[in-house]
């Protein structure tokens, strides 16, 4: 049996990694995020593994795609400045399918903004901050055990769809500390990335094996092959052809969409009865839990999904509520990102209501039913 | 990595010959200015071709300049 | 088949199209060979061998040598070598970039590497311009040049990439022209041999984007042009800074001997099994 542990997300961050089996992490000091790069430079080394403070987030995130290429599983950890740096590497992590984890500790912006603030504010630069048209998987935790949780299944999905996963968390949820009692190893189950099962000369690098992720080999098992940010062909060398490139660009996202119901993972509450319901992920989710089960005690029927993954949207589960609910409520600080999400898969189902707080400052149940007792007006 | 097996047979003049990979070739002229014999010459094409059999020592240099790999310097065939 | 010197074809991916990209006379070309040439002569074998390079006509040589290779992004190249190289440190990790590439994008993570002494071959091919994105002033663009960004002549001074990369502690330093193709071979093999971050500069011809915006009309007067400007260390030795002013210092420059990163990382690691 585990023992219960008083933990910050941060910290159940690291050993989410750790768990997963992350040995390599490289970054760049930043608040909110930088109690990640304390934390892996302490418990790294002791494991043979390798912590590297680089010159700045855009090397951090090449060290991080090297390393995984070289056959770590690696990771970084950053806020928003810095993430906004990492995105040109992001977009290359995409296109050459290396699996790889970015926790991005949201703080206020733009810009330095309030660095020691939280905020929701890179939601759409999580999934569209890079350039290019690319699939992007990004998880949202809500508690320090979902912290923990959430990154071990970040890099399972990396390993698993040859990709690299973001995960958002803000201020609140990194700072804050909870008690938790993390798994034991053998509770978690971890997915490493395929490799070939044919002899080297048998290789074609980037064919699809029918799943859409071609098996990764590391460099130096005997596999050499060529790895790219241009466009590439099944052997990797780079193509301008039109039958080539769109497969290829085709094959990035269907390769992630075809599991997509796989991946419509968020808690609900009280949604089987609900007529009022809010859509929430990060630490405002927290809020808007009190406030629902406050809402309830005053007979208001408000229900929750919180969501933990934020990309691939969630649409089977937030549309499977719009056929319930003629009201939805999205609360978040940032003037309305989520929101623009849950808008789309609407198509004018129902009413998509918002929240909106930009003060950084932690958005209190209270805030919440009030605007739920303004909407029941 | 093997050399060719010509020891038994006494070199002979000419004993080397010049090979032009014309699909690779794209008629830079380096290795005609540059061939320390001067035994290379331009064809009505631009390619190089080799002006006096007689005239290659088998330096070498035009395989080590030359940007595309297309021109290598062999022992010639009896 | 290979007759001694052919030996380029062994290395040279068949399953890659050639004729290459670069332009008819483009030193690159000629550096690839000696490169091949070298890493043969070195002992390690394809498998051990990670070739990186980052973004421009120079960034291409990855895709057509059989090696582990990595096309990386424009700069960066040795963020990723540095991964690679910590992950896996019994690979023969080897960065090729171009001047643009190390010094001007990614001349951050030039000299930190070289601060780091990782176990790393870093080589610049240095043609004084941008030629992949059309014959733009780079930070090795001599003064007064005219190119399609400094129209009316660079006002910017030039790095010297091997003080650059001495000032920064990189352990070996060299320069070589394309033009001494052998002695380009022989510090490419030297800086394989050793151990430590190694910065070989060589001075290389854009013929296209860069010798006719200086009066060089073709590859052979580039080349020429090289032969002619080209001073190895042993003549320097007795020339005056005068005559030496519009010279290129050939050969190796630095050659120190300083723990490694991963010798003080090993160091490191070693403390903790004391402990246990
Ligand atoms: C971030 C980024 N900025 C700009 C470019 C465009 N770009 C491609 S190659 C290049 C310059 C190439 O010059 P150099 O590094 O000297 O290499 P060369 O082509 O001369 O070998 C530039 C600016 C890019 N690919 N990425
Ligand atoms: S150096 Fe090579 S490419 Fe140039 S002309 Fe000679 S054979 Fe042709
Ligand atoms: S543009 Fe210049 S550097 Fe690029 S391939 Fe042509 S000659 Fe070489």
């Amino acid at each position: 049996m585990q023992k219960a542990e008083l933990l910050q997300g941060n910290d159940a961050c690291v050993r989410g990694a750790l768990a997963a089996g992350c040995r390599f992490f490289a970054g760049y000091p930043i608040t909110p995020a930088s109690e990640i790069a304390h934390g892996m430079a302490r418990e790294l080394p002791p494991l043979d593994g390798t912590f590297i403070q680089m010159e700045d987030e855009i090397a951090s995130m090449g060290a991080v795609i090297g390393a995984s290429l070289a056959g770590a599983k690696a990771m970084t950890g950053t806020s928003g400045p810095g993430f906004s740096l990492m995105q040109e590497h992001i977009s290359y992590a995409s296109i050459a399918e290396v699996p790889c984890v970015i926790i991005d500790v949201m703080r206020g912006g733009p810009s330095t903004g309030v660095p020691t603030h939280l905020a929701q504010g890179d939601v759409m630069q999580a999934r569209w901050g890079a350039h290019g048209d690319h699939p992007m998987i990004v998880l949202a935790p809500s508690s320090v055990e979902e912290c923990f949780r959430l990154t071990v299944e970040a890099f399972n999905l990396s390993e698993k769809y040859r990709t690299p996963v973001v995960i958002l968390t803000d201020e609140v949820i990194a700072h804050m500390r909870e008690k938790v009692i993390l798994p034991s190893a053998d509770e978690i189950k971890i997915f490493d990335r395929r490799k070939p099962t044919q002899p080297p000369e048998w290789f074609v690098p980037y064919r699809d094996p029918g799943t859409g992720v071609p098996p990764m080999p590391a460099f130096g098992e005997g596999y050499r092959y060529h790895v790219s940010g241009l466009v590439h062909d099944e052997m990797g060398y780079p193509t301008t052809r039109a039958d080539e490139v769109d497969p290829f660009i085709q094959r990035l996202f269907h390769k992630i969409s075809r599991d997509f119901d796989k991946l419509q993972w968020g808690e609900e509450y009280y949604t089987d009865d609900s007529t009022l319901d809010i859509v929430a992920f990060g630490s405002v989710a927290r809020a808007a839990q009190r406030a629902v089960k406050q809402a309830r005690e005053r007979g208001m029927k408000v229900g929750l999904l919180k969501l933990q993954v934020l990309y691939p949207f969630m649409r089977r589960k937030v549309t499977k509520l719009m056929r319930n609910s003629p009201t939805i409520l999205v609360p978040e600080i940032n003037m309305g990102q989520i929101s623009r999400e849950v808008k789309r898969v609407n198509q004018g189902k129902c009413k998509v209501e918002t929240l909106n707080k930009v003060a950084h400052e932690t958005m209190t149940p209270q805030e919440i039913l009030d605007k739920i007792g303004e909407i029941y007006a | 990595m093997a050399t060719t097996g010509k020891s038994k047979t006494k070199e002979t003049s000419p004993s080397k010959t010049v090979k032009v990979y014309k699909g690779w070739c794209k008629r830079c002229g380096i290795c005609v200015a540059f061939c320390p014999r001067q035994a290379l010459e331009t064809d009505k094409d631009g390619y190089p071709s080799l002006k006096d059999p007689r005239g290659c020592d088998g330096c070498g240099w035009c395989e080590l300049m030359c940007p595309d790999f297309a021109i290598v310097v062999e022992d010639a065939k009896s | 088949m290979p007759n001694g010197r052919h030996i380029i074809y062994d290395y040279l991916r068949t399953t890659k199209r050639f004729p290459h990209m670069w332009c008819p006379g483009c030193g690159l070309g000629t550096f690839l060979g000696a490169f091949l040439r070298a890493v043969d002569k070195s002992g390690y074998t394809k498998d051990q061998i990670v070739l990186i390079s980052g973004i421009g006509c120079s960034g291409r040589i990855s895709t057509y040598a059989d090696f582990n290779t990595l096309h990386t992004t424009h700069g960066r190249a040795l963020t990723f070598a540095t991964g690679i190289k910590l992950t896996k440190p019994g690979l023969k990790v080897i960065v090729i970039m171009g001047d643009g590439d190390a010094t001007a994008i990614g001349g951050n993570h030039f000299i930190h590497a070289a601060r780091r002494n990782l176990d790393i071959t870093a080589i610049v091919i240095n043609n004084s311009v941008y030629g992949m994105t059309g014959g733009q002033v780079s930070p090795e663009t001599p003064l007064d040049v005219r190119t399609t960004t400094s129209p009316y002549g660079n006002v910017e001074s030039p790095f010297d990439i091997c003080k650059l990369a001495e000032a920064a502690g990189a352990a070996f330093v060299a320069r070589s022209t394309v033009y001494h193709v052998k002695l380009m071979e022989r510090l490419i093999g030297r800086a394989i041999d050793r151990k430590g971050f190694d910065v070989l500069e060589i001075i290389s011809q854009c013929p296209v984007q860069y010798g006719r915006r200086v009066g060089l009309k073709s590859p052979v007067e580039m080349l020429q042009w090289q032969k002619d400007h080209a001073v190895t260390q042993e003549k320097a030795r007795g020339m005056s800074e005068e005559d030496l002013k519009d010279k290129i210092r050939i050969g190796a420059l630095v050659d120190n001997e300083a723990p490694t990163y991963q010798e003080k990382l090993d160091a490191m690691k070693q403390s903790f099994k004391g402990v246990e």
